[in-house]
């Protein structure tokens, strides 16, 4: 045997176990954006703390996006609901916490309540505004409850957004509010933090004993000293964790007697009446829950994340980001899910930020027109440069929506099922296969080469 | 009208030309399973059902017959809650299910296949199956979810596991369980809804031309199926179909409607010989 | 006591509705005692229904064509928003250059100002100033916004003609997409004053003040409605966009050519929505990528409000949207203000889930 075969033979070993494993395919998937980023910190000249940095980011926004698109994939992927209000109920859960924990004497003034309730309440909350939503919305056309949604999703941030509510006193005169369209600021420090420092909210107070040494450790082996980049890193670890437990809850709603009747509403919502489903309490449990796991992604993101909240973060656009990446990884898969979020955002998402300055940096381009007839002009001259440096400093982030919306046409032509493939999942919480005192089925070794054969009748 | 329709179900049960050991003498002074009152439906302006009534007897298989356009399968809708009688009543077991949600209908004990077979495509033929039965504990979110309430949610899914395993090894589908129940050929189709609308446990079942498009041998299967349900489990059927054949040898009684009302009911032989009932065929298709 | 029994009828079948009916009622009810007891004056109220039916006829006017290709072609277009942006982009570009090519440079006109493009109160744009500029600028707008249409339908909706309509609706939301960021890629992302506001001359009628541009759009939409209504009465395409809007597959049996159909619909569509984001910078006086975006879910308001389907509709819900969204604002003072849309929202909301084939009944054109 030739070495070249032998390569192959691993290659198609690799293939099969990335087909047969979601773990593995997930944590391939993971290790290949790592290497492709710290290839980007390599190009642009990053010292150690730069690259755990840009790990740190890449760690983020996987995580976050894998959290909200399993949640889209809830509703829709499961059971059909398409929701297009996503960024309503994100804005609700991460409003709710902020409300709920910023200091009473802050501006606008919050409850003071611990972190813990604050996500509790900002989940229950969304789940909350989910129902309210659902009872009478589900009934309608798939079409007709994608506009309530979107127009729910709108009334909620201009609802945040308006001066009316930047701060107002409950009947126990009590005061609470918004902020109206500069949002809250005074959002509570990331938990994260107590681990490293003595006071959360200043890096400054000194640094617990876990903190010292593991920044000890970081400082001697790695020479990095700047500590926040390895609290962003840990915040994106723990986001990890987050990711796993939401996937593991929503592999078990799958994997279920309820996932199996949500599965029916998607396909024929007549036949699961027919037998006997109330398949409205179905669509209404999914449909809160969800929503919940929409407000927790917004806590986590829009509030850990950037540690303060604001109207404009939850605009439309945002929803449809989350339905490019579902529809990515293939919606009804809960893997395709997270491999969908991790694409989009890592080369969707992130890539691009640092994509200008890459280029910039390799090409030299100084030019910087500030208008699309300065930078073609040149071209009858012959020069191609400010054309180049107007898409890059001036024009990047709208060609990488114009791209977005490109892609998403060449899905719908294409690839409607998704861009990595249908994968089923079967539901129910049992091996169905098993039960069966097997007759013809015990032979499969033995005729395994013989693939995708159907059985002899 | 009533007096026809009051069909004792005796004379259903003597004309069962297989087993004798339908006994129906003891539910005599019962409320039949089915008793239609009136119904009533309208679409715009346009009346599909006008004003029908007819019973069906216990553990009878009652045939269900008329042209095209005479309201059958608006009737069977409208009978299962798909849609909402405008006026008259249908009576379950005694009591008044006009205008329940079908699902609620379906959890009495009243169960429809349809006209055309409504598999879940995207589902495996196991998964169809494991759908159907019914208050299954896993169906509550939290009891899938939560640790202490899964054990229990798994050992009943083994316990359907073994029931729907038997179920497909009764229709002879058990080599196509792992596939997509949408890769079925016609015939295979209509066996797997039998099938899954019996995993639901039902006290009677409406069946929206079964046989369409199935092979004289499925044919015969199936409908020694349903005689053996009959028989052994008591069941009820009430049959749409459009072969006569069928009709005039296994149904008794059989039910003809004609312009959303009943025309006649009576013995196989007593409708062949009814002149409306030929009228009615005869005049429609010229 | 047949009115009771009828009453009692309704209250049973649409509870929704007889509350909607209610609240309505008092509100009017309220409205005649703030105008009577002097808490609202007759100009400020003339002031709130003249703005309404500004925006309100726009909104009809870019209706028309989000109804017909929702019934005709069996999708909610996402992308609607997008048309009536590039409408304003294309137009007032025209108009620009026309109304300044003798004193700027043709670039930084044809960009509207972007870069170090000149001012609008330099350029002077309007219809008493430049009334030539902004006519040619109109008839761009229609052009070049039916050219996107159906450029639009031929590369994206056309390959997918018989797909389900979430699966058209998803697409649409990439056209919008692509749409709305090619604006920001030729112009830019900021919002920019357009028209010379300081020129346009009003008039006080009875207390109430009607500039000249709101004249203009008014008189506009009014004669393109009226176009709209020959076309679809007096033509045989019209009757067979009715047909095909009532039943597609029945009108493909009968012959209709299904293919000539859409197209025209695009035209019409695309054509009176470029109109209407044209004359919806002639009334806010400034111009945005987003335009039409933020007037979609108004304009999806209207159109369901109207029944999808029915041009009449879309016009009557446009002009009901936008009394609404202005009238509350008798009752959205101060910061309750910024509620004005949300309301109309809600609105739609409502007619939805209480009567989703519309207040004017199912889908038909006539």
């Amino acid at each position: 045997m030739s070495s070249d075969q032998f390569q192959t033979g691993r290659l198609t070993q690799f293939r099969e176990l990335l087909e047969r494993s979601d773990a593995a395919l997930v944590l391939t998937a993971m290790a290949a954006f790592y290497l492709l980023f710290l290839g980007v910190g390599a190009i642009l000249n990053y010292d150690v703390a730069g690259l755990i940095s840009i790990l740190g980011q890449v760690t983020f926004f996987t995580a976050v996006y894998a959290l909200i698109v399993l949640a889209l994939n809830l509703h829709w992927g499961y059971a059909g609901l398409f929701n297009i209000g996503i960024a309503g109920f994100m804005a609700v859960g991460v409003y709710t916490m902020a409300m709920l924990t910023a200091p009473p004497t802050g501006s606008p003034p919050g409850l003071g309540l611990p972190i813990a309730v604050g996500i509790v309440g900002g989940m229950l909350a969304a789940a909350l505004v989910g129902l309210v939503t659902a009872l009478p919305a589900l009934r309608l056309r798939a079409d007709y409850l994608a506009i309530v949604t979107v127009a729910i999703s709108e009334i909620i941030r201009l609802t945040y957004n308006s001066p009316a509510f930047s701060t107002f006193t409950l009947p126990g005169g009590i005061a609470l509010g918004t902020g109206g369209a500069s949002g809250i600021g005074n959002f509570p420090s990331n938990p994260v933090r107590a681990i490293y420092y003595v006071d959360p909210s200043s890096a400054a107070s000194g640094t617990t004993p876990i903190g010292a040494a593991v920044f000890g450790f970081f400082e001697a082996v790695f020479g990095v000293v700047r500590s926040a980049v390895i609290v962003d890193l840990t915040y994106g670890l723990v986001l990890a964790v987050v990711v796993f437990l939401v996937y593991t809850l929503l592999a078990r709603v799958g994997n279920s007697p309820f996932g199996r009747v949500l599965k029916a509403i998607r396909e024929d919502e007549v036949v699961a009446k027919s037998l006997g489903k109330d398949t409205n309490r179905f669509k209404i449990k999914t449909f809160m829950l969800g929503c919940a796991l929409m407000g927790l992604a917004g806590v986590l993101w829009q509030g850990f994340g950037t540690g303060a909240v604001y109207p404009q973060a939850f605009r439309p656009e945002l929803t449809f980001y989350i339905f490019i990446a579902v529809i990515i990884g293939g919606a009804g898969s809960n893997t395709g899910s997270v491999l969908g979020g991790a694409v989009f955002a890592n080369l969707l998402f992130l890539l691009p930020q640092y994509l200008p300055t890459m280029i910039e940096q390799t090409f030299s381009i100084q030019a910087n027109p500030n208008n699309f007839i300065a930078a073609v002009g040149p071209i009858a001259a012959g020069e191609i440069a400010p054309l180049l440096g107007y898409i890059l400093n001036q024009r990047l982030p709208a060609l990488r929506f114009v791209f977005v919306g490109v892609l998403l046409v060449y899905l719908m032509q294409n690839r409607p099922e998704g861009l990595l493939g249908h994968r089923t999942e079967t539901a129910a919480a049992v091996d169905l296969s098993e039960g069966h005192t097997p007759g013809g089925q015990t032979g499969t070794d033995l005729t395994a080469p013989d693939e995708g054969g159907v059985d002899n009748e | 009208m009533k007096e026809v329709s009051t069909m004792s179900s005796e004379s259903a049960a003597d004309s069962i030309g297989e087993d004798p050991a339908v006994d129906t003498a003891g539910d005599g002074d019962e409320d039949p399973p089915l008793r239609v009152e009136n119904l009533r439906k309208e679409f715009g302006g346009i009346t599909a059902v006008d004003g029908a009534s007819f019973t069906v007897a216990d553990e009878s298989l009652t045939g269900l017959i008329g042209p095209n356009g005479a309201g059958k399968s608006t009737t069977f809708n409208c009978i299962t809650g798909v849609h909402e009688p405008t006026d008259g009543a249908v009576y379950f077991n005694g009591t008044d299910i006009a205008g329940l949600a079908p699902n609620v209908i379906a959890n009495r004990g009243l169960v429809r296949t349809f006209q055309i077979a409504r598999e879940l495509a995207e589902m495996t033929v196991l998964e169809n199956l494991m759908l159907a039965p019914q208050r299954q504990q896993g169906e509550a979110l939290y009891r899938s979810i939560l640790p202490p309430f899964r054990d229990g949610v798994i050992e009943e899914e083994t316990e359907l596991r073994e029931a729907v395993w038997e179920s497909l090894e009764f229709f002879e589908i058990d080599h196509l369980a792992e596939e997509q129940a949408g890769n079925l050929s016609g015939g295979q189709r209509k066996l797997l809804e039998l099938a899954r609308a019996l995993m639901t446990d039902p006290d009677m079942l409406l069946l929206d031309e079964p046989f369409a498009g199935v092979n004289p041998t499925l044919e015969t299967k199936l409908l020694d199926r349903i005689n053996q349900l009959r028989a052994e489990e008591g069941l009820t059927f009430l049959l749409v179909e459009h072969d006569m054949d069928i009709i005039m040898e296994h149904c008794d009684p059989v039910i003809v409607m004609h312009q959303g009302h009943v025309l006649a009911e009576g013995r196989p032989e007593e409708i062949r010989n009814n002149e409306r009932v030929v009228d009615a065929y005869f005049g429609e298709q010229q | 006591m047949e009115l009771y029994a009828r009453g009692q009828q309704l209250l049973r079948d649409q509870p929704g509705l007889v509350v909607v009916a209610v609240a309505a009622m008092l509100l009017v009810g309220d409205l005649f005692g703030k105008l009577l007891g002097g808490g609202l004056t007759a100009a400020r109220f003339g002031g709130f229904v003249w703005d309404g039916l500004v925006i309100g006829l726009l909104i009809g006017l870019a209706g028309i064509g989000l109804s017909l290709t929702y019934s005709i072609l069996g999708f909610a277009n996402f992308a609607h928003g997008d048309y009536i942006s590039w409408g304003a982009f294309s137009g007032w570009a025209v108009a620009y250059l026309l109304a300044g090519i003798d004193r700027y440079a043709a670039g930084g006109l044809l960009l509207i100002g972007a870069g170090d493009g000149p001012a609008p109160g330099d350029v002077g744009v309007s219809i008493t100033n430049t009334p030539g500029s902004i006519l040619a600028g109109l008839v761009v707008a229609v052009g070049f916004t039916i050219g996107v249409s159906l450029l639009v339908d031929r590369l994206v909706y056309r390959p997918i003609r018989e797909a389900d309509g979430i699966t058209l609706l998803i697409a649409s939301i990439g056209v919008a997409f692509v749409l709305r960021y090619l604006i920001v890629f030729f112009f830019y992302s900021g919002r920019q004053g357009v028209t010379d506001i300081s020129r346009v001359p009003s008039y006080d009628i009875g207390g109430v003040v009607i500039n000249a541009h709101e004249l203009t759009i008014v008189a506009i939409a009014l004669a393109l409605m009226v176009g709209v209504h020959l076309l679809l009465q007096r033509s045989k395409l019209g009757k067979a966009m009715r047909a095909m809007a009532d039943n597609r597959d029945l009108a493909q049996v009968t012959g209709i050519p299904v293919e000539g159909v859409i197209r025209t619909t695009w035209i019409l569509g695309g054509g009176l929505a470029g109109a209407a984001g044209y004359l919806v910078v002639l009334t806010q006086g400034t111009i945005a990528y987003d335009l039409g975006w933020l007037l979609l879910l108004l304009i999806f308001a209207a159109v369901i409000m109207g029944g999808i389907g029915s041009v009449y509709g879309a016009i009557v819900g446009g002009l009901v949207i936008g009394l609404a969204s202005r009238l509350s604002l008798i009752w959205l003072t101060g910061d309750l203000s910024s509620f004005a849309e949300p309301v109309a929202f809600g609105l739609m909301i409502f007619v939805l889930l209480f009567r989703p084939e519309g207040i004017f009944g199912g889908v038909s054109t006539a």
